[in-house]
């Protein structure tokens, strides 16, 4: 018995696309759903581990800026971890997926570890500098070109391709730790030129990492400019939004692609110069240590806006800091902070579909037939 | 010797093929879930946790423990762990239509900090000096292999040497590469990974497409990491252990050109190429971490070849790493 009514059925609820809402109301959700992720995680915590989740957090903001060490620490994390979102968002906004972050910090690693080995003795320390610079740099961006000229050219998926450089970085890595190793055979660098700190970065006034952190300074600022008031950063958008009305519009879509990819892969390469000539003088396999993931959902996190970008990385490294801290404490395993960083990423992604779409529920209709 | 290396070759190789298979099935609907890797992670741990908590009650009660019931309470609680991964990401990205990358990738950090904080924990709940968790009885139930093998030489050692897991990796495999070549079902994923919105109006349900092929896909996944730790590694947990073998099993759906037939074989050879340089006589360290590179390098390789040649029934599903909702079209 088919009964004519069936055919008026109406979903209980149903979704629709939100036109922007206001940028207070947007946040709101977003801090909703952190303090959500917050009060989550607490739970989690008392149900693994027994201990007073209050308790844990008051460690966590110990963990993070308990000392001037930890909170120059922080600052030195979330900079270098930031340079690295600040890198791959162009790529990003132009929909190419780069999640080779990884391997073309440690390319670009590579090289300016290259170079302190090889012409440590060789060159002055301003030329050395200059010549470690602009390696790692070049090293970043053909890391990136590669990927960037198939899309281009052939359309080949860019981020399986830059997936997979990734572990040819890491594994050209190990090769050079091993070449290099000190003592011969140990598989370790070790720090380099550790003497004559031929190759270091300057060191200013007496905090180790403020040329650190000041260079990203200035490549946030500069990338926010770009892509909000250049010529190029417009470019970029077009393409994101719609590659066939970049082409209608006259745009050269496979140029955008590549030189977008090499600036992305240089100012990664440049993250890798900060982390082994700027903060560690020694390389290993992990010294990008996932961060080239990290950022990937830092830049997301941020709606690709430069600006904001320095609070979700500082979101991030806060995270991990504190929820290290926390192990330590309170003798858990390590890996307990990225069970906490996971949840908050969850619960952040889970509420942009809150802020993009509403709910509408069906409408109860007069006499009550529908329910 | 090359017995040896073929045997190693393989057992390298099933893990891959679990997970290889898993992710295809997943990114035929359209979805590419970087989670794989954190996923094998939380099949594997929830397998541990399963096998520790049956073999310490055993123990506490005092009697021997049941084989059926030993492979049966791991293999159910690694399948319930990797569901529930898949689920979380399904949620994400298909109801909610998150970011794919961004969830994947959240899922990993997510799946391989919990599979190293349980490896952790439990660690410390056995008070044992060791770094590891040691399961050897579970693991020799699930190392069982058929009796007479051992008396057909090189024959049986290359093809009967094996845990039953082995065995199921291959059949899910060829299972799944007859579901999507020759069913109905199978021509309705396919068809919601290349064009959501023409499956749709053809009457074809994508959303639950989407999520019966993501959570099926991921429990697949998650089984690797079960054989790696019950079968490969003798029922020993140590943290990362696992290392990247889920990238791994990314890479070889590339090299299968997302057919799970392929990724048979093609699980065997990374496998191999995954060990060759243990088989060289006089490799020093460094020359070995350059064959580790070969299996990218030939997955790169393919990849270019692919979108150069432009075969049609080569090409990675349309659709994929795109979201789809029905009123933007």
């Amino acid at each position: 018995m088919s009964k004519p009514e069936k055919k008026m059925h109406e979903p209980l609820i149903h979704l629709v696309k939100r036109d922007a809402i206001p940028w207070y109301q947007a946040w709101a959700v977003r801090i909703i759903a952190v303090l959500a992720a917050l009060i989550f995680s607490g739970i989690i915590t008392i149900i693994l581990t027994g201990l007073n989740p209050l308790e844990v957090y008051q460690k966590m903001f110990e963990g993070a800026f308990g000392t001037d060490r930890r909170i120059w620490n922080l600052f030195q994390n979330v900079a270098i971890l930031l340079c690295i979102s600040l890198a791959v968002t162009p790529a990003f906004k132009m929909r190419f997926w780069n999640i080779g972050a990884e391997g073309q910090v440690l390319i670009g690693g590579l090289a300016s570890t290259a170079c302190m080995i090889l012409l440590g003795n060789k060159l002055s320390q301003p030329v050395l500098l200059l010549v470690i610079v602009v390696t790692s740099i070049a090293a970043g961006a053909v890391w990136a070109l590669l990927p960037a000229i198939f899309k281009a050219y052939w359309n080949t998926n860019e981020t399986l391709f830059t997936l997979m450089m990734n572990y040819i970085a890491i594994q050209l890595v190990s090769y050079f730790v091993f070449v290099w190793s000190v003592p011969k055979g140990s598989g370790k660098i070790g720090i380099i030129n550790g003497d004559t700190q031929a190759g270091w970065l300057p060191v200013l006034g007496d905090q180790k990492y403020l040329l650190n952190i000041l260079i990203v300074l200035v490549i946030t600022i500069a990338m926010y400019v770009y892509l909000r008031f250049s010529k190029q950063g417009y470019e970029i958008s077009v393409v994101g939004e719609s590659e066939n009305t970049a082409r209608y519009i006259g745009i050269n879509v496979k140029k955008v692609v590549i030189r977008t990819m090499l600036i992305s892969g240089a100012i990664c390469g440049l993250a890798g110069m900060l982390l082994v000539s700027g903060t560690d003088h020694s390389i290993t396999r992990d010294t990008a240590g996932g961060r080239g993931f990290t950022a990937i959902m830092v830049s997301w996190l941020a709606k690709f806006n430069p600006l904001y970008m320095v609070l979700t990385a500082f979101l991030i490294v806060f995270l991990e800091k504190g929820a290290s801290e926390i192990s330590t404490a309170f003798r858990l395993n390590d890996s307990f902070s990225e069970i906490i960083t996971g949840i908050i990423i969850f619960f952040i992604i889970g509420s942009e579909f809150f802020i993009n779409y509403a709910i509408r529920f069906r409408k109860i209709r007069k006499g009550g037939k529908a329910q | 010797m090359i017995t040896a290396f073929i045997q190693r070759a393989v057992m390298q190789g099933i893990p891959l093929l679990y997970g290889s298979t898993g992710e295809i099935i997943t990114e035929k609907s359209g979805h590419l879930n970087l989670g794989i890797p954190g996923i094998m992670y939380v099949g594997g741990i929830s397998g541990v946790i399963g096998a520790f908590a049956y073999e310490n009650a055993c123990t506490s009660a005092g009697h021997g423990m049941n084989g059926a019931l030993a492979i049966l309470i791991p293999f159910l609680s690694c399948l319930l762990g990797s569901l529930l991964m898949g689920l979380i990401y399904c949620f994400l990205t298909v109801t909610l239509r998150a970011n794919q990358n961004v969830t994947g990738l959240a899922l990993t950090t997510f799946g391989v900090g919990f599979g190293n904080f349980f490896g952790g924990s439990l660690i410390k709940l056995t008070g044992s000096e060791l770094p590891s968790i040691t399961l050897t009885k579970t693991s020799d139930f699930f190392r069982t292999s058929l009796p007479f093998a051992k008396n057909l030489g090189w024959f049986g050692q290359v093809f009967l040497s094996y845990g039953f897991l082995a065995y199921l990796a291959v059949a899910i495999s060829i299972a799944a590469a007859i579901f999507l070549s020759r069913t109905r079902k199978g021509l309705h994923l396919r068809a919601v990974g290349e064009n959501p919105a023409t499956a749709d109006a053809a009457g074809i349900n994508v959303e639950r497409y989407k999520y019966l092929s993501t959570c099926i896909g991921s429990m697949i996944a998650g089984l690797g990491g079960l054989y790696y730790v019950m079968d490969y590694a003798n029922g020993i947990w140590s943290n990362d252990a696992f290392g990247d073998r889920g990238w791994l099993a990314i890479a070889l759906v590339i090299f299968a050109v997302w057919k799970p037939g392929i990724a048979i074989l093609g699980s065997f050879l990374f496998g191999g190429l995954y060990i060759v340089h243990n088989y060289i006589p006089n490799l020093d360290f460094s020359k070995q971490e350059l064959f580790k590179m070969a299996p990218y390098l030939v997955t790169i390789l393919v990849l270019v070849i692919i979108s150069m040649r432009k075969k049609r029934e080569n090409q990675p599903p349309q659709h994929l790493g795109l979201n789809y909702f029905r009123e933007e079209r």
